[in-house]
């Protein structure tokens, strides 16, 4: 018993990202509500995220900036200390601007959708655009072939 | 006998004429005449183009052109021999015929769609000379989907929803038969790394399993069902919903005669002489014809619809081609090849008869064609001309390839097709008889008043019923079909006959 | 002279900063004059055709081209490469998005209208994010522009049919950034375990590490990724809508472009950051890939004959068609690899010039039920001839584009001794002859009487002219096979394979 908890403590962070991550993903593929589709893919992001910065650091690191200072008399100075990896974060910068944008046009899209049918749950939406839109539903073929014999 | 290549561009042009000439049909749709003109004008050209091959083909030589690298070790190229100009002779000679009795046709009917209808035709025609040309499998293949293709307007040119579920008959079968042709030339291309058909067949056939090579023969030959081979004939006699002048086409100047080639084409230039009796494939071949030829006859036996008679006639016909290449003596072979331009004159004007008989009198089924013969008498007696050929009474030309085919049966002492031969000829009689003796014979129900058919459709099918009876009277006048046939024969089995 | 040169070193990295920077300048086009946007897409992408070109024929003369971005070293700056492999895709890109620039003229006029300074800005953002996904060398920097396309190609999705368009644009981008976290995930992953992000450099370090389930973790988040992105069949859910939906000139590009551009991706993770042998031999990979794209090809064609709508049905045989790539690719040998690449060209080409007619049939008729397609031939003869043209292409004709792909692929099967793979390419040329034979019917035949006297009335000369040419690159490509087989696609496949042998 007491190994398998080692191992989750151990590695907990991983266990953590892993966790949000398919909190996010089936929140993004259940819930019928288009804003929490997008909150879902926003955790799912961002539990990436975290995994990145995870593995950024480094036991006792300190933040990736020169200690001491510049030259070549403070070379073996700067060889004791730790630094964490900074290039994660700024991997995930820009990937957090990218999360941003997408959010950003997900919810445009779910206000353009609001406006034409009303809702924002999916079920009521696929009913409407059934019922909008008979081209929509697989009656169009015989709708078509009924119009040509009309004319 | 030592086969030299020339390089020439005559072979590409014979397949373009026609190509171009259905863009002139495009452009000109407006102006009937001026469009008929072009089909007319490109019909001579092409006959001028094959037939000015014909003097180096007697010669022993090939004609070759690559027109070009379409992919690596895979060129479209063109080879003329003996046995590829055999066909292009007939088709391209016949088309000259098609046309004029086409422009009278569907002129007397005032059909829709003309401008469609010659494109197509001019279209179909390059396929099956470019058919007849193809050096290899991959150039034969393009050309026979082409033809696939160009017929298809053409078979459900009527428009009517029977006449496009015939095509789409048509098609499904021609089109399965091209995805078999296509998967078997791969298999080809796989063990043999070429496509290019040779006389002795294509080298490193024989490397292929004996399983595989029974499955590939069957796959070339589903891929064949052009050649309407029995279990896969039923587009054809749907097919005949077409414009009279497209049956035509299709029994006795491309379509068919484009399949039974290929299969021919397969059988001696693929497989090769060689391998087909090696692996006994020949016997089997020949059997499977044979039915088809007997169940064909019968079938034509019941049916009254004329044109759906002369179908059935043509899938037993054709199978007579095949049984000879199978059976792969020099006589045999002589005679199924022999069998493509002879069928074709004589089947040609049995089907142009039949046109005239309903554009004049509409009537389409044998049992109300009673007394015909009085008010049209030159169409009936043409049409007997066409029907002895086909039992194979002297002196029409069908006497000649029935003779060398049993000659071939004999040579292999094979009771069992000599007797097929025999009993189908005795079919081919009681199918045919009838219908002359109901034209001439009978009195009508009541008076008639039918004209002759226009002068296009007349002359032209008087002239492939002389043409019939020439060819039985001088089958071996120097530069006729039987020339060409040896030296193709000849080509194929090494030697002399 | 020495302006020329000045650029020259620079032109790899032109192919995307062209369009990116034309893209932000659309808007003070479109306030100078809003006709101008269309001479400017036109002329940035004319000029991108050029470098794109020019960076082919260099590849070709010369070999692998390597951009240093800012002047730093690789592995620690970011490197942008152009092999045979990129070139030959951006140039694709690069043509079918020109012949779509001239093609939108009329066609955005009418169905974004008053939208069109945007539409055309995001067009070339889109432009950029595919060229940028295509050139880069690093790994982050190619799930950057794997964003910027996906972000712009949701947003012309949505301005296509009213409601539709969006939730269609909805829909994809749910999956899309599904697919996009995946892809991430995978980066991520094999950044913990090798240290970098240049694509070169992985692939020398991965070698000795192939043991580590890590490494397996990604190529499979990598592998459902572009799944998504290409929409190979289990996963093609949002492919139909989004294609159906969009505006008929994005909905040529997207579908000409992003999959193509997906199918790249694929092929480059496997097989230029991976290796070849981790993926055919140690994971198997390839196989699981060839039998899903086998599955695909079929599910796709069957599923587009049920359809009545042009695009919908089209959009489905989009989906067996990027079964033909990626079956060629699973088949790890050197004669379908040849296949699925040359069809990455073929299909560009044939499903560009199908939905530009699709589009054109609709900006004349606002018809898109195939079914009402009756006398179309006598109203619009052109464009129902190249229609007539890429099908048949499609279906696989010989001298057209779609021969050369499927005799390669059959061929290729057949040397993998997967015969089953073969009555697949078969079988879906079978029903590929269904689903467009209803339209030639349709087209062709139906009430003469009635349409005897329809007068012609074709689509405007902008809309013609990148058809007809599309149209006509299928038969030369199927003809003219030889020319790109021979320069790209043969030293290419011996390149992914690593045929020539390890240096």
């Amino acid at each position: 018993m007491s190994g398998i908890l080692d191992i989750v403590y151990a590695e907990y962070n991983y266990w953590i990202y892993v966790t949000l991550m398919m909190i996010g993903f089936y929140a993004m593929i259940a819930k019928k509500n288009l804003i929490k589709k997008i909150i879902g893919a926003n955790i799912f992001q961002t539990a990436i995220f975290l995994f990145y910065i995870s593995l950024a650091d480094v036991t006792k690191g300190t933040a990736p900036i020169l200690v001491g200072g510049h030259g070549a008399e403070h070379a073996e100075h700067a060889a004791d200390v730790i630094y964490t990896n900074p290039v994660p974060h700024c991997l995930i910068l820009t990937a957090i601007v990218v999360a941003v944008s997408t959010t950003a046009v997900a919810l445009a899209l779910i206000i353009r959708i609001y406006n034409e049918y009303g809702s924002i749950e999916e079920d009521v939406i696929l009913a409407a655009r059934k019922e909008l839109q008979p081209e929509f539903s697989e009656h169009a073929r015989q709708r078509g072939v009924a119009e040509v014999s009309e004319q | 006998m030592m086969v030299i290549e020339i390089n020439s561009i005559t072979p590409l042009l014979a397949v373009l004429v026609s190509m171009v000439a259905s863009v002139m049909i495009l452009a000109f749709g407006k102006y009937p005449n001026i469009r008929e003109g072009w089909t007319f004008v490109a019909a001579f050209i092409k006959f001028g183009l094959v037939i000015s091959m014909l003097p180096l083909i007697l010669k022993g030589n090939v004609v070759t052109y690559t027109v070009v690298e379409m992919l690596p070790n895979l060129p479209i190229a063109f080879k003329v021999d003996a046995f590829g100009i055999l066909f292009a002779i007939t088709s391209s000679f016949l088309w000259i015929f098609v046309t004029s009795y086409s422009i009278g046709y569907m002129r007397s009917l005032k059909e829709h769609a003309q401008t469609r209808y010659f494109f197509c035709f001019a279209i179909a025609l390059s396929s099956a000379v470019g058919i007849a040309f193809s050096a290899n499998l991959v150039t034969l293949f393009l050309f026979y989907e082409l033809l696939t293709i160009s017929t298809y307007p053409l078979v459900a040119h009527i428009e009517t929803p029977e006449a496009i579920s015939s095509g789409r008959k048509y098609l499904t079968y021609l089109m399965i038969a091209g995805v078999s042709l296509l998967f078997s030339i791969v298999v080809v291309y796989h063990y043999t790394g070429t496509t290019e058909f040779s006389f002795a067949g294509i080298a490193g056939m024989e490397t292929i399993p004996q399983t595989t090579l029974v499955i590939l023969f069957i796959t070339f030959m589903i891929g064949c069902a052009k050649a309407a081979f029995m279990p896969l004939h039923a587009w054809l006699p749907a097919a005949m919903i077409a414009p009279t002048p497209v049956s035509a086409l299709l029994h006795a100047v491309a379509v068919v005669k484009a399949g039974v080639f290929t299969a021919l084409r397969v059988i001696l230039y693929v497989f090769g002489v060689d391998l087909m009796q090696g692996s006994g494939l020949w016997l089997y071949m020949a059997y499977f014809v044979s039915i088809t030829i007997i169940l064909a006859s019968i079938y034509a036996l019941m049916q009254d619809n004329l044109k759906k008679r002369l179908a059935y006639s043509t899938v037993s016909q054709l199978s007579y081609i095949v049984l000879g290449a199978v059976l792969i003596t020099p006589h045999g072979l002589t005679g199924g090849m022999l069998h493509i331009p002879y069928h074709a004159f004589m089947k040609i004007t049995l089907f142009m008869c039949a046109g005239a008989l309903i554009v004049t009198a509409k009537k389409e089924n044998i049992s109300e064609m009673k007394g015909i013969a009085r008010q049209m008498p030159i169409t009936m007696i043409a049409f007997t001309v066409g029907a002895l050929g086909m039992i194979g009474m002297p002196p029409v030309g069908g006497y000649v390839t029935k003779w060398f085919l049993l000659l071939g049966a004999a040579e292999l002492h094979s009771m069992i097709l000599i007797a097929v031969l025999l009993v189908s000829a005795i079919l081919n009689a009681a199918y045919f008889f009838p219908v002359i003796y109901v034209a001439f014979f009978k009195k009508p129900d009541h008076e008639l008043k039918y004209k002759e058919a226009p002068l296009t459709m007349l002359v032209p099918l008087v002239l492939t019923a002389i043409v019939s009876i020439v060819i039985g009277i001088w089958p071996d006048a120097p530069g006729m079909f039987l020339d060409i046939v040896e030296i193709a024969v000849a080509n194929v089995t090494g030697g002399g006959i | 002279m020495t302006g020329f040169e000045l650029i020259a070193t620079h032109l790899p990295i032109l192919t995307v900063v062209v369009p990116l920077i034309a893209g932000f300048l659309t808007p003070i086009v479109g306030w100078i004059d809003r006709r101008l946007p269309w001479y400017w897409v036109m002329l940035a992408m004319f000029v991108v055709l050029l470098i794109a070109g020019n960076n082919l024929v260099t590849v070709i003369n010369s070999g692998t081209i390597q951009y240093k971005l800012g002047g730093w070293d690789p592995p620690f700056g970011i490197e942008y490469v152009i092999d045979l492999l990129n070139g030959f895709v951006c140039l694709i890109i690069a043509f079918i998005a020109f012949m779509v620039s001239i093609y939108s003229k009329e066609s955005v006029k009418k169905e974004v209208p008053g939208k069109t300074t945007p539409f055309y800005s995001v067009f070339l953002l889109l432009i950029t994010g595919l060229m940028g996904m295509t050139i880069t060398g690093d790994i982050f920097n190619f799930y950057v522009f794997l964003e910027i396309s996906s972000l712009t190609a949701y947003a012309l999705i949505a301005m296509g049919d009213r409601g539709d368009g969006v939730v269609a644009s909805f829909n994809y981008l749910i999956m899309g950034t599904v697919a996009a976290s995946f892809i991430l995930l995978g980066i991520g992953y094999l950044y913990a375990v090798t240290g970098t992000l240049n694509m070169a450099d992985m692939q020398n370090l991965l070698p000795s590490i192939y043991q580590n389930k890590v490494v397996l973790a990604a190529l499979a988040f990598f592998m459902v990724g572009f799944s998504i992105k290409v929409g190979l069949f289990p996963l093609h859910a949002w492919l139909p809508d989004a294609y159906t939906h969009a505006p008929s000139t994005a909905s040529a590009l997207i579908a000409g472009l992003m999959t193509k551009v997906g199918a790249y991706a694929m092929i480059r993770f496997m097989f230029g950051v991976f290796t070849p042998d981790f993926v055919i031999t140690t994971t198997g990979m390839t196989n699981i890939l060839a039998w899903a794209a086998a599955l695909a090809i079929i599910v796709g064609s069957v599923l587009a004959i049920a359809q009545s709508d042009i695009k919908r049905m089209l959009a489905y045989s989009s989906i067996s068609q990027i079964g033909y790539i990626l079956l060629g690719v699973g088949l790890a040998n050197m004669i379908g690899m040849e296949g699925g690449l040359l069809h990455v060209l073929n299909h560009a080409l044939m499903k560009c010039a199908l939905f530009l007619v699709a589009g054109a049939i609709f900006y004349k008729t606002g018809i898109r039920n195939l079914y009402q397609f009756k006398g179309l031939g006598k109203k619009m003869p052109v464009t129902t001839t190249v229609f007539m043209i890429a099908a048949l292409s499609m279906i696989g004709v010989p001298g057209t584009v779609g021969f050369t792909s499927k005799w390669y692929l059959a061929l290729g099967s057949v040397d993998a001794g997967q015969w089953i793979f073969v009555f697949v390419i078969l079988l879906s040329s079978l029903l590929n002859i269904v689903y467009f034979w209803r339209v030639f019917d349709n087209i062709w035949f139906g009430h003469p009487h009635e349409i005897e006297h329809i007068k012609k009335d074709e689509a405007p000369l902008t809309m013609l002219a990148p058809m007809v040419i599309l149209a006509l690159l299928c038969v030369f490509f199927g003809l003219f096979a030889y020319y790109p087989v021979h320069y790209v696609i043969e030293p290419l496949s011996v390149e992914l394979l690593k045929l020539g042998g390890m240096p």
